[in-house]
Parts: C-alpha cells; sequence; structure tokens
C-alpha cells in the first residue's frame, strides 16, 4: 500500500471510536504490542531525547524500500510510534520524504505531534525524514 | 480525617474561586482542575486589574522622567518594593533588588562570587535543588577552582542534617538550599542550615521560590543574607521577582549587568556605580511586574498566609490518604514538614501516559523530572506524576484527581 493509503486506512478506523478514551485504550493496545524494535538498538545512540519520554529509532534498508522500528518507554508514545512506524516503514525512501503527517490531526492525536510537547515524536518525524533523505542520496 | 468545615470557617473558598476568572475554564470539554500550582500560580482578576490599570493609565518609564507618568509609575513601583519590604520582613528597602525572577536572583550572586571565591573553597548545595540552580554554582566552580559538595538526602525525601554538619568547615563560603523543594514539597530546615553556616563563617542563600506561596518568611530574624523569589508562583505574574540580599553583602558584590539605571556617573575612562538597590538594577524592568507583584502580595494577605497554609495542609493530607488508597501507587517524599505537593508513581507506568490521562480529563498535573534530575535519579525513576495545590482548589478536586488516577490506571495496566 502507498503511505496514502495506509494513512486513508488509519482515519478509518479511528473514526469508529466515540470519543478519546477509546482512541486512547486502542492506542495504549498498541502501545502494550510487541517490542517495535530490536533490543539491541535500544542503546544511548539511538535515543531522541524528548523531555520526559525517551523514543529510540532504527532505521534499515531493505532492498529499496526503508525499514524503520522505534520504541518508547511511555505506552502512549509507543502507541503512536506504533501509527507512524505503519506509515513510514517499508516505503521508498522518496516516498517518506515527501509524506505529510496531517493524518494524525484527523484522527485526533495532533496534540501529540505540537512541536512543544516533551514526548520526542516531533524529533522522531524529523529523524525518520532525515533517514530517508540519507538513503535517498545514497541512491541518487 | 480532616474536618471540612472547620477549615472552611476561615477561608471561604467559593469566594475565593470568583477571584480566578482562569478556573472558570474548559479544557478538553472538562471543567479545569489546576494541580501544578507549583509549576507557576493562577492569577487573581485584583492583580489581573493592577496589570491592566498600568498600561492603560500611567505606563511610562521610572526614575527618569521629569513628567507626572513617569513619577506616579516609580511612585508605583517603589510602593511594590516597600510592600515586598514588609512582608518578608526586611530591614531595609533597598535589599529589595528586583529580578526576573529567582533564576535570575541565583545567578546575581553566584556572579558576584567569584570574586569571593579562591581554590580550596567549598560551596554546599543540597540534594534537592532544581537542577537549573545547580549550574550556576557549577560556573562559579570552574571559574574559581572552588568545589561543590552535595547535603545528601533520606528516601523521605529530607536533608541528612548530621551530614551537612559533617560538611561544613572553615573551607565553607557559600551554602545553597531551597526553602522548599519543588519536586517533593519537602520544607527544608533552614533556620538550623542558616545558623550552622554563619558559625564557619560562610554565607546563605536561600531558594524561596517554592516557599513564598506557603510561608511568609521573616528574613531579618531567618538572618538569611540572601532569599530569592518568583511573583508567579505566589499569584503574581511570570518574569518577576526579587533578590533580597543584606546591605553589607549588596555592597560587597560587584553589578551583575552594566546598563542605564545603574550608574552614578559615566565618562569613558570610568563609570561609578550607582546606590543600592539601582546598581542591580541596569536597565528598564519589568515595571508593570514589579507592581502587579505587590498587588498579589495584597491579595494574599488578605486572605492570610495562617489561614492559606492551614487550608493547603487539609487539602494534601486529604490527597495523600485518598491517593494511597490506589493499589500500587507510591508517595515520593514524605518528609514530616512539606507542603502541599504530593509526586507519585503507579507501579511502573511511565508519568508521561498518566499526565496525559488526566489532561484528557481536564486536570492539570506536572509530570515528568520536575527539573529536578538528580533527585529522580536518587530514587531511580524517570520522573513523578506531581499534584500541586492552591488555597483555590476544593476536596471536591481531589476526588476528581483520585478518579482520574484511578481511570488512568484501570486504562494503562
Ligand atoms: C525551587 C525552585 N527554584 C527556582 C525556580 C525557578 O524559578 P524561575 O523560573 O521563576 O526563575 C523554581 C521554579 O520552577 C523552583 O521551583
Amino acid at each position: 500500500m502507498t503511505i496514502q493509503e495506509i494513512q486513508e486506512e488509519i482515519v478509518d478506523e479511528f473514526s469508529m471510536f466515540e470519543d478519546w478514551m477509546q482512541r486512547y485504550e486502542y492506542m495504549i493496545e498498541l502501545g502494550k504490542s510487541l517490542p517495535l524494535i530490536d533490543g539491541q538498538y535500544k542503546t544511548e545512540d539511538h535515543i531522541i531525547k524528548g523531555c520526559q519520554s525517551k523514543v529510540w529509532v532504527h532505521a534499515e534498508m531493505k532492498d529499496d524500500k526503508v525499514v524503520f522500528t522505534a520504541d518508547s518507554d511511555a505506552i502512549i508514545t509507543k502507541g503512536i510510534i506504533a501509527i507512524l512506524i505503519r506509515v513510514f516503514s517499508n516505503q521508498k525512501p522518496q516516498d517518506v520524504i515527501n509524506a505529510s503527517t496531517d493524518f494524525i490531526d484527523e484522527i485526533g492525536l495532533k496534540e501529540h505531534l505540537s512541536p512543544t510537547r516533551a514526548n520526542g515524536l516531533v524529533s522522531m518525524i524529523k529523524q525518520l525524514k532525515l533517514y530517508a533523505v540519507a538513503y535517498q542520496a545514497q541512491l541518487n | 480525617m480532616t474536618n471540612k468545615n472547620t477549615i472552611a470557617a476561615k477561608l471561604d473558598v467559593d469566594v475565593i474561586r470568583k477571584d480566578f476568572p482562569i478556573l472558570k475554564r474548559k479544557v478538553n470539554g472538562q471543567s479545569l482542575v489546576y494541580l501544578d500550582n507549583a509549576a507557576t500560580s493562577q492569577t487573581p482578576q485584583q492583580v489581573i486589574d493592577a496589570i491592566v490599570d498600568y498600561y492603560q493609565n500611567y505606563n511610562a518609564n521610572i526614575h527618569r522622567g521629569v513628567h507626572s507618568l513617569s513619577q506616579e509609575a516609580t511612585d508605583a513601583y517603589e510602593t511594590a518594593r516597600e510592600k515586598i519590604r514588609a512582608h518578608f520582613n526586611i530591614g531595609k528597602r533597598h535589599e529589595v533588588i528586583f529580578t526576573s525572577g529567582t533564576t535570575h536572583a541565583i545567578n546575581l550572586v553566584a556572579s558576584g562570587f567569584t570574586h569571593f571565591l579562591k581554590e580550596g573553597d567549598e560551596i554546599l548545595v543540597s540534594a534537592l535543588e532544581h537542577h537549573s540552580n545547580i549550574v550556576p554554582w557549577q560556573m562559579l566552580c570552574e571559574r574559581t577552582g572552588a568545589k561543590l559538595r552535595v547535603i545528601p538526602m533520606t528516601m523521605n525525601g529530607e536533608l541528612k542534617m548530621e551530614e551537612y554538619h559533617r560538611l561544613l568547615s572553615e573551607r565553607t563560603k557559600l551554602v545553597f538550599c531551597n526553602h522548599v523543594s519543588n519536586a517533593l514539597g519537602t520544607i527544608n530546615p533552614i533556620e538550623g542550615i542558616i545558623g550552622a553556616a554563619h558559625k564557619v563563617g560562610a554565607a546563605v542563600l536561600i531558594d524561596g521560590a517554592q516557599a513564598a506561596a506557603h510561608i511568609k518568611s521573616d528574613l531579618q530574624k531567618l538572618d538569611v543574607d540572601f532569599y530569592t523569589v518568583s511573583a508567579h508562583k505566589m499569584c503574581g505574574p511570570t518574569g518577576v521577582g526579587i533578590l533580597y540580599g543584606k546591605e553589607k553583602w549588596l555592597n560587597k558584590l560587584p553589578p551583575y549587568q552594566g546598563g542605564g539605571e545603574m550608574i552614578a556617573e559615566v565618562t569613558f575612562e570610568k563609570t561609578t556605580y550607582a546606590n543600592l538597590p539601582h546598581k542591580f538594577e541596569a536597565g528598564t524592568p519589568n515595571i508593570c511586574g514589579g507592581i502587579a507583584f505587590g498587588a498579589a502580595l495584597d491579595y494574599m494577605n488578605t486572605i492570610g498566609f495562617e489561614a492559606i497554609s492551614e487550608y493547603e495542609d487539609a487539602l494534601v493530607d486529604y490527597a495523600t490518604e485518598q491517593l494511597l488508597a490506589i493499589d500500587g501507587l507510591k508517595i515520593y517524599g514524605t518528609a514530616k514538614h512539606k507542603t502541599s505537593v504530593v509526586s507519585f508513581n503507579i507501579e511502573d507506568i511511565h508519568p508521561y501516559d498518566i499526565g496525559t490521562i488526566l489532561d484528557k480529563m481536564g486536570i492539570a498535573v506536572r509530570t515528568g523530572h520536575h527539573c529536578a534530575q538528580p533527585i529522580m535519579d536518587f530514587y531511580q525513576i524517570p520522573g513523578t506524576v506531581r499534584a500541586s495545590f492552591s488555597f483555590y482548589n476544593t476536596m471536591e478536586e481531589v476526588d476528581k484527581l483520585v478518579e482520574a488516577v484511578k481511570k488512568a490506571k484501570s486504562m494503562l495496566l
């Protein structure tokens, strides 16, 4: 699926929730699910320091696609990371670079991506895009 | 359990709440429950009015104009200084230095002490400090070769006084400690700290940022050398506060910043500095902020600090009791003497997650390390959820907090 299609699918899923509590319960479920990153990458040099919750990111190229894994020590942050990974991972670097994150607003989680929110997610997205830029440069 | 009625007799919280327009706000569709008072307090209409009055009626630069507005503004600003002096029972009006807040005040002193310290000297700081307040002393040590030593704390969040006495020596030149810890609410035994430091000839700076909203301190009686306050934690505006310093110290300290207001005569060869307090008040100050700080003190004194602290004690006792009834909830900071702060975690749930859910329910708390990383390291936790109560909070709000924490726990565990 393209990034666009995945985003639409997620927006669709979230439209079934009636209130914030259901949305958060779903994200917490996502957050509790399996580790999103291999233990060996949960190290200092993979860490993105948000003020409060820690976020780890790892990227590698598989064929012509970039594969992201990430994690956080806060469950809600991790739930959002799971959504972002679903959108951005296994995509061509150029598509990652071009992708917007407006769908986050549509699913009612905008406040988590505010640049002043101390959860590390904004830096994480920046980092995902930077990885994509680097891989794209290798391809060119 | 606390008898809510006897408390209500001294302080009518329903009347008080009408003074705070922001308390009518909705957040995420819910009535705001503001429990982040240790970060900044809310502002009563009386203080908002003072701010509006200043800009509507007599906004002018101070201490320099011949015109009436400037005179009015100067008078109001100096009246505020006098109110602050009287409130803290400071000996002389010029011992009150207006600053942008506690951080500025601490840096002013740390910068000045560069001239008094040499290698081998020691500065003692408590383990309970706001970490941004440790940095000025680290920088001072780098400049002078002095050594920073830490007064350790117990698991309860109290300073180990016997260790403090052991650390004190003729090498100790300065002791820095907060009056009340922002992360845990511990009220430190500053009388003992000051007295013992003076016996070895050390100066003492007490950070009163957290204390001033709850405790009316008599600074002459305390015999403290320096004391700092931020207005925004006691119903005043942000960006203004004071440094109190004993006259003998303020005369000894060199000016911190150069600029207008702080000079007597300037030629390109030499400048002579103005008298206190102007020597430390370079540039146009936060005039409106200073005046509004005075209004905030008037407001709090009208309610009365005794009634305030008694009421807040009742709030925090009730909150502590109710929160502890939640399985798996642990409170950090259980000092015998503490202000209306409850810092807690539930099992290994990340404080950020709890704070996020509480926010959704309209409850404002602080989560994280509260700028007190060393304390969090001591407990080996990433942070805590901190609810801090003020005299305008209610028992019903405590109930809402407790319900919301239970809800968050059930969602997150
Ligand atoms: C104990 C303590 N000291 C200092 C400060 C810093 O005060 P300000 O930011 O007003 O300079 C705070 C505020 O968070 C505090 O709680």
